[in-house]
């Protein structure tokens, strides 16, 4: 099994149960990046993270540093940490923020001082009520510390850290949508352009927003320096990532890993990983990507763990979220349940989002329930198509977000992998897995 | 008590000191509110709308778009049974059947003596523990049929009060510190890093060629 050994840079710390203290933090090297990176420019900071070629880890995949740079000039600045993490299938956000808040409280400081921004919010999802006590008491440390707030650590540097609720909308983690949440609105994705919140923001005003993850390894890159992180993994997909792994599998978790290096194939199989399917079944199919991404089948999982290999064989690593399901699974159901979520949380102001997404719903639900009609599938894929047109992938977009354009993957994939499955359901009226 | 306690609105109005725009407490201070009752009634509405300065209309525009604030009454304990794609394929939906025939009431409905309400979840990010569930947004998981039988009597009995606050009680630790400078302080002396730096910059440069 072709595993590096490369020493975790955001799960570190977590073997020790107390690890989201102070005590603890300040015991295992925490708060050492700030202080080094406030010793050097701001500028110099950003450039470590541009050459550890960092891509953002939400789910985008865009890099922090070229985000940042675009962040031009001007009097105000903002920088929004987004812990929404409401994707179906990722709990990596939600590990970090409940078992490390000051690493992610760090990385908030360093990309603050990069930016030169006063005022940063940490936006975390309003369910994690353990994480918001957690990074609420972390907070409440670093400001006694000395760490946050006004001259940190006598540099003459200061920014105020805001620890912000969310309050369950899955669509309040994209990143307009964040910020109109933030601004006290309706979490409604904002018309693009401007394409970045670095143009318009937060209160009109240039604005960064990073994932969590993505802040976590910021003291990490300037403790060891940029070309320390890209040396880790290959090609664009540098340094380490966390992996969640669920669904059927014998050990579900987070992993962290080094990018590139791994295979689905070992974090699915390897015994010191997802240790293989449940119950010694086969296995057929797995989502590399959180429910947005193309599902791939038991022939693509000797594939890398890297961005590019992903896209290029035509889904996406996403949000770092793999599922596995076994050869028990009914694909008519786990995929209905998929666009279930997305009619759910659909905002509303696009029609072929809101609509689509209901229209398929009930159709999908029609043929798991027995009562499908054999014209159903091509009526299913009419309605993908109308939602992104052409049905290709990277998907076209119709929408003012990508959640609209993320609905038809499942669907999509799960006729073409097993369009017999869906016929069988239509033809014998009812679902052969019961 | 339907209008906000005088703890609540001394907090409100720290925290609409804490943003730019006092606008975006608006969510933080629903939660608040919503802690006194366990959800966000009309007059608790109008009152956030009076000290906020904003209309009823659009407290209630923001809060009724997010699935946590509630408009309507729940019972002390919002058991919240995930059934998305990871605890679909570990038995959430049976979990769920099995959480409303125990409690004999279903999704949506709260029992008779105002303890329980059921709702089905979205992923709670603990998809590594399915199936789970959240009781009043505290996790639990993976849970069995006689797992949930023991937690609801736990709930009940008041054994796991310490761990399991009330409908509406979120974040219990209190924010302590903060910058406690203006913002237009800080400002002003970024202006004046910022030129010193352009300075340095400009007298590097200048030093090279
Ligand atoms: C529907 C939707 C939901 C999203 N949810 C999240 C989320 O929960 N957390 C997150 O970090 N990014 C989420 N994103 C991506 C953000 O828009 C944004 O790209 C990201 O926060 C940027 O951070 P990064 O560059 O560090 O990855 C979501 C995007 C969409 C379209
Ligand atoms: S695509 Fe869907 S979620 Fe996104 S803005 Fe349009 S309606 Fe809202
Ligand atoms: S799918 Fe149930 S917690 Fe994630």
């Amino acid at each position: 099994m072709a595993l590096t050994e490369v020493a975790p840079i955001v799960t570190a710390r977590l073997r020790h149960p107390d690890s989201h203290t102070l005590e603890r933090y300040l015991a295992t090297g925490g708060y050492d990046g700030l202080r080094r990176a406030l010793r050097m420019e701001p500028e110099q900071v950003a450039e470590e993270v541009n050459a550890a070629s960092l891509l953002g880890r939400g789910g985008a995949g865009f890099p922090a540093g070229r985000k940042w740079s675009m962040l031009r000039k001007a009097p105000v600045r903002y920088l929004v940490v987004n812990g929404d993490e409401s994707e179906p299938a990722t709990f990596k956000d939600h590990l970090l923020i409940e078992r490390d808040p000051h690493a992610i409280i760090e990385g908030t400081l360093i990309a603050a001082y990069a930016n030169q921004v006063t005022q940063a919010f940490i936006f975390v999802r309003g369910e994690f009520a353990l994480g918001l006590e957690r990074m609420q008491g972390a907070l409440n440390e670093a400001y006694a510390h000395g760490a946050v707030g006004r001259d940190i650590f006598g540099s003459g540097f200061s920014v105020d850290v805001v620890l912000h609720p969310g309050a369950g909308a899955y669509i309040a983690g994209e990143e307009t949508g964040l910020l109109e949440s933030l601004e006290g609105k309706r979490a409604f994705p904002r018309i693009k352009p401007p394409y970045f919140p670095a143009a318009i923001g937060l209160y009109g005003e240039p604005t960064v927003v990073n994932n969590t993850e993505t802040m976590a390894n910021l003291p990490w890159i300037v403790q060891h320096g940029g070309h320390a992180f890209a040396a880790l993994g290959q090609g664009s997909s540098t340094g380490t990532r966390l992996f969640a792994l669920s669904g059927h599998v014998r050990r579900p978790g987070n992993y962290e890993l080094e990018m590139a290096k791994t295979t689905f194939r070992d974090l699915i199989f390897a015994p010191v990983l997802g240790g293989g399917v449940r119950g010694g079944r086969q296995l057929k199919a797995f989502i590399p990507g959180g429910v947005s991404a193309p599902w791939f089948g038991p022939d693509q999982i000797d594939l890398p763990l890297s961005q590019d290999e992903v896209g290029k064989a035509g889904s996406m690593l996403g949000s770092g979220s793999v599922v596995v399901m076994d050869d028990q699974t009914c694909v008519v159901r786990a995929a209905w349940r998929i666009v279930r979520f997305f009619y759910r949380e659909s905002c509303g102001q696009c029609t072929p989002c809101r609509e689509g997404a209901g229209w398929i719903e009930k159709v999908v639900r029609r043929i798991e329930e027995g009562s499908g009609r054999e014209q159903d599938l091509d009526l299913l894929l009419d309605v993908c198509d109308n939602i992104s047109p052409g049905l290709s992938w990277p998907p076209q977009q119709t929408t003012i977000c990508v959640l609209g354009p993320s609905i038809p993957s499942s669907i999509v994939w799960a006729i073409r992998m097993f369009r017999d499955e869906f016929l069988v359901h239509i033809k014998e009226g009812a679902c052969p897995y019961g | 008590m339907a209008r906000l306690t005088a703890e609540t609105v001394a907090q409100a109005r720290e925290l609409m000191s804490l943003y730019p725009d006092s606008r975006s407490a608006l969510v933080p201070i629903c939660h608040l509110a919503q802690a006194q009752e366990g959800w966000l009634n009309p007059e608790a509405m109008e009152h956030i709308a009076e000290i906020m300065e904003l209309t009823p209309a659009e407290v209630l525009g923001t809060a009724s778009f997010y699935e946590m604030l509630r408009t309507e009454p729940v019972g002390r304990y919002m058991v919240s049974v995930c059934t998305n794609i990871a605890c679909l394929l570990n038995g959430g939906y049976e979990l769920l059947e099995h959480a409303e025939e125990r409690l004999d009431i279903s999704v949506g409905a709260t029992t008779p003596d105002g303890m329980f309400t059921i709702e089905e979840a979205e992923c709670i990010a603990y998809c590594d523990r399915a199936p789970c569930l959240q009781v009043n947004h505290r996790f639990f998981g993976p849970v069995s049929d006689e797992r949930f039988d023991t937690l609801v009597e736990d709930l009940a009995s008041g054994r796991l009060d310490d761990d399991v606050p009330p409908h509406g009680v979120l974040c219990r630790v209190r924010r302590e510190g903060g910058l406690a400078v203006p913002a237009e302080q800080v400002r002003a002396e970024r202006a004046a890093a910022d030129q010193a730096r352009d300075e340095r910059a400009a007298a590097a440069q200048a030093e090279r060629s």
